[in-house]
């Protein structure tokens, strides 16, 4: 890492570089953010190669006796229809991890669009946008959500996505708008509108860069979000029922009571999945909150002085 | 006074947009309530019964969609909610809705505010005690907690307190149905008893987001001149601890308690689903099962003014506190 720095041709902006591996340093060095980083390569491997993890190929198919205990053969057991629970585990991984991380980059896309056009149009412009913002923070997303899911007929992978980045931009173009908002009148954007920049030019080149931070927390909120939403949806039942996922394993073992009959793994571990993915993008969240803003991070106890 | 004029025309319009898209959705997505109703009564009432029915929450195909939307606001605001076409067929909307809201009101109302109350005192502590024992553990473990899916605690809870230990705890329904609803100590035990699960699921999950912001507040609170000024007046920790430092970090999580009443809600429909308790968010599910068209458009108004009503009181509750704010409008 060091070596890569010092021989890279320090001409080209030296300062920015020694930032950035400062801070790909103090992100490997936070605690919070390691295990955030840990569980989400898993599920990545997990969503690429399922077939390293498990020799099943068609989790759905009901090829096993149904109902047994977890064993050396079938880790988690199957379920009370005959599946391999673990399977279906490994790959139900894709479908929630393209769910988290389209919704949320979408939405984040949206938001920094709205956010950032409303801080620097101002005027009437930014009254519009800010009213939209606002509204769409307010409206109960959720009910929201199922109302659309329930009209649109059964969710498919699309109609998730749309919904949950329609309801989900809201809270960070909020962000967005305010942080804009700060920067409008700083001297670097001041000076760029006498060089006479083209305004996509100034917000794109010169205001988005500076607002990395935000944006990058805003998109693991927004994917939290998503992973959660999704999950909550298709436990209703409200996703597609044969599709493989998390969600949908939860919505069929909810439908067979697994908890009552002693299934209690086929919803508990599917529902850990989407905790822990959950968990790993707030860890993220939270251990970036920790590195833009020293103040907030760990304190080492202080010995106590005579 | 301007300023309190400005936060009521932003709640009209608000409640406006959110009618209007409650009116739209349904006109625009395919299937329409007619065909649904008709499949659910198996074709045994005549296509103009039907809609005779239909027509009393303000569905009149025919009718200019001008003049449709006009009697929609004017029936939503009237209470004129129309009758159910779901699974209680022909029950009045504003008598289902009244059956399920004391429930919800009471379980997540309460259990939301102890969590809110819980979060920022355990909030206030972390933060003032930098470095101790507490700040060290709790953000961590609030992190976690605050990403877990609500249904999960739930079945996790469930597991745990009734399949494992023999039915200890309830995990469904209200009440014992054995039990005469009354002011009796039996009913009220057993209200009581089936509302520790779900209630404890809602607090477990939403206390964590209440602590890190708090805590978040509260150093950056801690930081000011005006503490240090305390100190050097020689003030008691107590004293600046609570009124100097805690009353102005506790101003943003007030406004954000507000906007977090939209999640609330949707916690709240899934724990009312996982532990089938008969609130408005279980209520939600079944309209939702049953195509039921008139129940959704009055529950999803409901919940809107709900979360509209509590981020007016937030605002003035705000304003009322930080004079600031007033001046920023």
């Amino acid at each position: 890492m060091t070596a890569l720095l010092t021989t890279a041709p320090a001409a080209a902006e030296p300062q920015s570089r020694r930032r950035r591996g400062g801070f790909l340093r103090s992100l490997l060095r936070n605690r919070k953010a390691l295990i955030g980083v840990v569980i989400f390569v898993i599920f990545t491997v997990m969503a690429t190669a399922p077939h390293l993890f498990t020799s099943v190929t068609e989790p759905n198919k009901l090829a096993f006796p149904p109902a047994l205990p977890p064993s050396s053969e079938h880790w988690l057991g199957t379920t009370s229809l005959g599946q391999d629970i673990w399977a279906q585990l490994v790959y139900g991984t894709r479908q929630s991890l393209v769910i988290a991380l389209v919704a949320g980059f979408f939405a984040t896309v949206l938001s920094v669009l709205v956010g950032v056009s409303a801080a620097y149009l101002g005027g009437l412009a930014d009254e519009v946008l800010s009213m939209i913002i606002s509204i769409f923070l307010i409206i109960p997303t959720f009910p929201l959500i199922i109302i659309l899911a329930t009209y649109a007929g059964k969710g498919t992978l699309t109609v998730v996505l749309i919904v949950l980045v329609i309801t989900g931009w809201s809270y960070g173009a909020n962000q967005m708008r305010a942080q804009a908002l700060s920067l409008r009148n700083r001297d670097f954007l001041e000076s760029a509108r006498v060089r006479g920049e083209r305004r996509t030019y100034i917000i794109l080149a010169e205001m988005l860069p500076t607002m990395t931070s935000l944006i990058v927390a805003n998109f693991l909120g927004a994917a939290l979000y998503s992973v959660l939403t999704a999950a909550g949806l298709q436990f209703l039942g409200l996703g597609d029922p044969n599709s493989i996922s998390w969600g949908t394993m939860l919505y069929w073992s909810q439908n067979q009571q697994a908890l009552q009959s002693g299934m209690p793994l086929w919803s508990i571990a599917p529902g850990l999945c989407v905790a822990l993915l959950g968990v790993s993008f707030a860890l993220l969240n939270y251990a970036f909150d920790e590195i833009s803003n020293p103040a907030l991070r760990p304190v080492r106890r202080r010995r106590a002085t005579p | 006074m301007r300023y309190v004029l400005r936060r009521l025309g932003f709640f009209v319009l608000t409640l406006w947009a959110a009618l209007t898209v409650n009116f739209f959705i349904p006109r625009f997505m395919p299937g329409n309530p007619l065909q649904a109703l008709r499949a659910r009564t198996f074709n045994r009432l005549s296509p103009e019964a039907l809609e005779q029915m239909l027509t009393s929450f303000g569905y009149k195909p025919h009718e200019n969609i001008g003049v449709q939307y006009l009697d929609y606001l004017g029936h939503m605001f009237s209470g004129n909610w129309g009758v159910s076409i779901g699974s209680a067929l022909g029950e009045p909307i504003t008598k289902i809705v009244g059956q399920a809201l004391p429930w919800t009101l009471g379980l997540v109302g309460i259990a939301t505010v102890l969590a809110f109350v819980a979060g920022s005192v355990i909030g206030v502590l972390a933060g003032w005690r930098r470095g101790g024992a507490l700040d060290s553990v709790l953000p961590s473990v609030f992190v976690v907690t605050s990403a877990l899916p609500y249904f999960w605690v739930g079945l996790l809870l469930i597991l745990v307190f009734s399949v494992w230990t023999g039915g200890w705890l309830p995990s469904d329904f209200n009440y014992d149905n054995t039990v005469q609803p009354g002011f009796t100590s039996e009913f009220i035990g057993s209200v009581l008893r089936h509302a520790i699960l779900p209630g404890l699921t809602i607090f477990i999950t939403a206390v964590g987001g209440w602590v890190l912001t708090m805590r978040n507040n509260m150093i950056t609170t801690l930081a000011e001149d005006y503490i240090r000024m305390g100190r050097a007046k020689g003030l008691t920790n107590r004293k600046i601890m609570y009124q100097y430092a805690a009353r102005n970090a506790f101003l943003p999580n007030l406004s954000g308690f507000a906007m977090s009443l939209g999640f609330v809600i949707s916690g709240a429909i899934l724990v009312e689903y996982v532990f089938n308790y008969p609130g408005l968010g279980y209520l939600l599910y079944n309209a939702v099962q049953n195509t039921d068209y008139p129940l959704m458009q009055v529950l999803f108004m409901l919940f809107t003014v709900a979360v509209l009503v509590s981020v007016l009181l937030c605002d003035f509750a705000t304003a009322w506190l930080d004079p600031r704010s007033r001046a920023k409008g």
